[in-house]
Formats: structure tokens, C-alpha cells, sequence
């Protein structure tokens, strides 16, 4: 098979429609248009019909155990904002205290910052050098207070898996309600609602080959019901906990989408994880100083974040500009910071700005994976040939006991 | 954000990549930028008679951006004097390789390493005289 260019392989950005799932949407954009709110004509009829049907495959995706416990979304982003600012409101006189992470999505960071202007205590727990939460640390950070532990399933950048069963264990043995941004993780590695005791869950669409634009909110229903107060205000659409007219081909894409996952995402996980390796290896088996950024063990399977010393992030992205990866340099960013995430993790900044995030999926092929694995091998010795950090390196010189002008 | 042409091609063929000798007392030597900001520049020159820059040869750890912005000042340093080449400003970088507001700090960084070498070649040579 022949490569074409440029090569995708940021799997974690966004995912292509599966050619599957958009066949089972079209027909909803012309034909079966009907608003799934209109409850006396056949349009409407049909259009609920579908969306019941996507919300009991992406239910069955994630193990819950009712329809009705899936309030769809425009995307994870307004799922995360619904979860922790629809428990806060809801709880606020039982508790003031929330419980995450460092290495959370802004949507989730962003929301707990404005609570803290509310009066809500937020705990950001560190994050040990491989990524992971430590339990001990969750362990001390409960209160008599605390209301909710919001913990994402997978980074997005470094891809590390925290133990979910076991953190749900905790908060469930506490009383303590729990959510999870499962966007990255879910279909991915093993996950279930009533085995890891998880009460909320934030997905989308678009990370899982369906359409960009719809996500979804899991809220479980019994043992314990969990309450929230809407944040969208109208006509009272998802039990009222959402309102605003259902998108439904997107809908009906989703579940389609999530039905796939079910049956395929176990074989596909091994696929992607045996090309994931297979980069890896050819990469770091050839480069010297190159430094895997996050657990191994406890990653994604299409995830390799890999930090190339000497060498900076966006100049090697722009040295392969066929292959569309993604970089934690600052000048990636519009802060022109280094990646938050790496940071955590106690990556120095020069290892964030030397960071690549290459994201495998459904559509990678061997032969991209070979192709690029070589690409990045010769680019990064040419890169570094003309690196200055490169050669002091060679000469010996300890980069960290250079006076740097910093600008 | 699109990269213009001429960053692309100063960036796949650099142009007077390489090291001088430190220690020569014709060489000056710059060295800017720091590591945890994610540019590092180190520019050298070599001035012959008559304080013409004989040659230029840079090494750089930065975007493309960077990588072109002292590509592109060594190019502009040969044959230069001294006096001309210290009057090289940041903003003849910035129209030349057409960089974005967000990429300028490369063009003065790549300005600053041409002083910085200069000002090392003028110390070299003060120190000599002096002795």
C-alpha cells in the first residue's frame, strides 16, 4: 500500500468520521429531520426513536446500566462544566470541597477555578513522575467536606491510565461523588461505570470516529442518585438537566460510533498498541537522550510522548511537516508556554519544549508507522547537528552549569 | 500558523551551519537565549583585515523560525565591517523572512547574538593590545 501525505497521527486532537458511522447519520439531515421534542407527529417519533437508540449504545459503551442515565451534550467540554458546576450547585450547602488533578483538561481546571471565586475549596492533586495519581495522596486530601473528586480516565498529552476502580473505591467507601473526563479513555481500555463506581462521565463524539459538535454526560440514576442543577436554561430537553434542541444525526453518529467501540475496541486497542511499540522501538532503539514522557505500563495504547534532548519541538514538527503530530513547546502554544502537563511531571522546561505527541488510531498503518519512525530518526540527528546544546553535550559540557541569558 | 516560504526554505537548508574556534583571536563569539525558554543561538564570526567578517557560522536550538533568523543574519554578516554588521536590526530579519508578531522574538534574538559576538571579537582584541 502506498502512503499518502500528509500522515495523521494526532489521534488525540480529533478523529476522522469512521465511514460507517456517517452512513447512518446522513439520511437524519435530509429525511428523517424530524425535532426529537415534537411528540405528536412521525418526525418526531422517528427522531426519538434514534436518539433512544444512541443513548442505549452509549450506554451499553460505558456499562451503565439505564438509557436515561445518558444526558447528551455539544461536546466533553460542556459535559465537564455541567458535571462539576451542576454538583457544586447542587451540593454546595452539604460541602464546599472538590478534589482533582493537575493534569486535568482546562474545561475541568477552568471550572474549579471559577468555583474557588465562588467560595469553593478546590484540592489539585500532584501527580507522581510517571503521571499517575497517587492513592495515599487522594487518600489525605478528603474531607468531611468534600463533594465530589473529578479525575480525567487518560491524558490527552502523555496518555497515562489512572487506577479508576481503585480511586472510585475510595470516594464511593467516603460517600464522595465521582467524576471522570473519559474522553481519551473510553472504548480504549477497560472501563465500566459500576465496576470502577464512577457517578459522572464526560465523553465526546469526535475523539471516538463520530462527529465533532456532541458529547455526552453520564449521571448515575441509583445507588447514589446523583442530583445536578442545569446550567443551560430553556426548554427542559434531557430530563431538564440539558435543555436545547437534541442534534440528532450527530446523536445517531455517536451511537453509532460507540456501538462500533463495543465490539471492536478491545481487538483494535491490541492493534494500535503493537504499532504504538513498534514506533517506539524504531525510535528510541536509534537516538540517544530521548525520554518517554509518562508510565508505559499505565498508557494509552496509541499514545507515545516522547522528549528529543537538544532538539526543539516545533522545529521538528516543521522538519516533518507531512506527518501531522502534536508538540508541548511553548511556541506551540498561544501562551508560549511549555505544556503544563510535562510540567507536572516534573519534565525540566527543555525536555517540554523537546516534546512530541504522536497519536495513533483506527486508520494508522504499518507503513506510516515505519515511514515516520525513520523521518523522526533523520531529522532529530539533523536537527541536532545543528543544535549548539547538542555539541556542548558531546563535549561534555553540563548544560545546567552554563550561565544561560535567559530573554 | 503557516510558516512563509523563505522560514521553510532558511529551515531545510540552513546556510553556514557549523563552529569556529573558540579560542582564535579573530573569532567572536555569541551565545543567547537559554534552554527552558526553547531557543538557544551561539553565532560566531571571523574578522579579517581591515575588521571585514571574513565568515559566520551559526548553531541553533530553537522553532524554525530561529533556525532561520541566524541562517539568514550569518548569510547577511559575510563581507560586512564590524561597524555595519553591529548596525544589523532585528525588524530587516522580521521583513526578510516575513515572521508573524508571535515569532519576533526570534529576530531579536538572532540581533542580540550578533552583538554579543561582536562585542566578544572586540574584547578578544582590547585584551590583546592591552597585554
Amino acid at each position: 500500500m502506498s502512503l499518502k501525505f500528509p500522515i495523521f497521527m494526532d489521534y488525540h486532537s480529533t478523529t476522522p468520521v469512521d465511514p460507517r458511522v456517517l452512513e447512518e447519520m446522513l439520511p437524519y439531515f435530509t429525511q428523517h429531520f424530524g425535532n426529537a421534542a415534537s411528540r405528536n407527529h412521525a418526525f418526531g417519533w422517528h427522531a426519538e426513536e434514534a436518539v433512544d437508540v444512541a443513548r442505549e449504545r452509549i450506554a451499553k459503551l460505558i456499562g451503565a446500566s439505564s438509557e436515561k442515565e445518558i444526558v447528551l451534550t455539544s461536546g466533553a467540554t460542556e459535559s465537564n462544566n455541567l458535571a462539576i458546576k451542576g454538583v457544586a450547585d447542587f451540593y454546595r450547602d452539604k460541602g464546599r470541597h472538590i478534589i482533582t488533578t493537575v493534569l486535568e483538561h482546562k474545561a475541568v481546571l477552568d471550572t474549579c477555578k471559577r468555583l474557588e471565586k465562588e467560595g469553593f475549596e478546590v484540592t489539585y492533586l500532584q501527580v507522581e513522575r510517571d503521571g499517575l495519581v497517587d492513592l495515599a495522596k487522594l487518600e489525605a486530601a478528603f474531607r468531611p467536606d468534600t463533594i465530589l473528586v473529578s479525575i480525567m480516565l487518560a491524558n490527552n498529552e502523555i496518555g497515562t491510565v489512572q487506577p479508576m476502580a481503585e480511586i472510585g473505591r475510595m470516594c464511593r467507601a467516603r460517600g464522595v461523588l465521582l467524576h471522570t473526563d473519559a474522553v481519551q479513555g473510553i472504548g480504549k481500555v477497560p472501563f465500566h461505570v459500576d465496576e470502577m463506581c464512577v457517578d459522572l462521565v464526560s465523553i465526546t463524539a469526535h475523539k471516538m470516529y463520530g462527529p465533532k459538535g456532541v458529547g455526552a454526560l453520564y449521571v448515575r440514576r441509583s445507588k447514589p442518585r446523583v442530583r445536578l442543577v442545569s446550567q443551560m436554561d430553556g426548554g427542559g430537553h434531557e430530563r431538564g438537566m440539558r435543555s436545547g434542541t437534541l442534534n440528532v444525526p450527530g446523536i445517531v453518529g455517536f451511537g453509532k460510533a460507540a456501538q462500533i467501540l463495543t465490539e471492536e475496541g478491545a481487538a483494535e486497542s491490541a492493534r494500535i498498541l503493537a504499532q504504538r511499540e513498534r514506533l517506539r522501538l524504531a525510535i528510541t532503539s536509534k537516538l540517544e537522550e530521548t525520554y518517554l514522557n509518562g508510565s508505559l505500563e499505565h498508557r494509552l495504547p496509541g499514545n507515545l510522548n516522547l522528549s528529543f534532548a537538544f532538539v526543539e519541538g516545533e522545529g521538528l514538527m516543521m522538519s516533518i511537516k507531512d506527518v501531522a503530530v502534536s508538540s508541548g513547546s511553548a511556541c506551540t502554544s498561544a501562551s508560549l508556554e511549555p505544556s503544563y502537563v510535562l510540567r507536572a511531571l516534573g519534565v525540566g522546561e527543555e525536555l517540554a519544549h523537546s516534546s512530541i505527541r504522536f497519536g495513533l488510531g483506527r486508520f494508522t498503518t504499518d507503513e506510516e508507522v515505519d515511514y515516520v519512525a525513520e523521518l523522526v530518526v533523520k531529522k532529530v540527528e539533523k536537527l541536532r547537528e545543528l543544535s549548539p546544546l547538542y555539541e556542548m553535550f558531546k563535549d561534555g559540557v553540563d548544560l545546567k552549569s552554563v550561565q544561560w541569558v535567559a530573554h | 500558523m503557516a510558516y512563509s516560504e523563505k522560514v521553510i526554505e532558511h529551515a531545510e537548508n540552513p546556510r553556514n551551519v557549523g563552529t569556529l574556534d573558540k579560542d582564535d583571536p579573530n573569532v567572536g563569539t555569541g551565545l543567547v537565549g537559554a534552554p527552558a525558554c526553547g531557543d538557544v543561538m551561539r553565532l560566531q564570526i571571523k574578522v579579517g583585515d581591515g575588521g571585514v567578517i571574513e565568515d559566520a557560522r551559526f548553531k541553533t536550538f530553537g522553532c524554525g523560525s530561529a533556525i532561520a533568523s541566524s541562517s539568514l543574519a550569518t548569510e547577511w554578516l559575510k563581507g560586512k565591517t564590524l561597524d555595519e554588521a553591529a548596525g544589523l536590526k532585528n525588524t530587516t530579519i522580521v521583513d526578510e523572512l516575513n515572521l508573524p508578531p508571535v515569532k519576533i522574538h526570534c529576530s531579536v534574538l538572532a540581533e542580540d547574538a550578533v552583538k554579543a559576538a561582536i562585542a566578544d571579537y572586540r574584547a578578544k582584541q582590547a585584551a590583546k593590545t592591552g597585554a
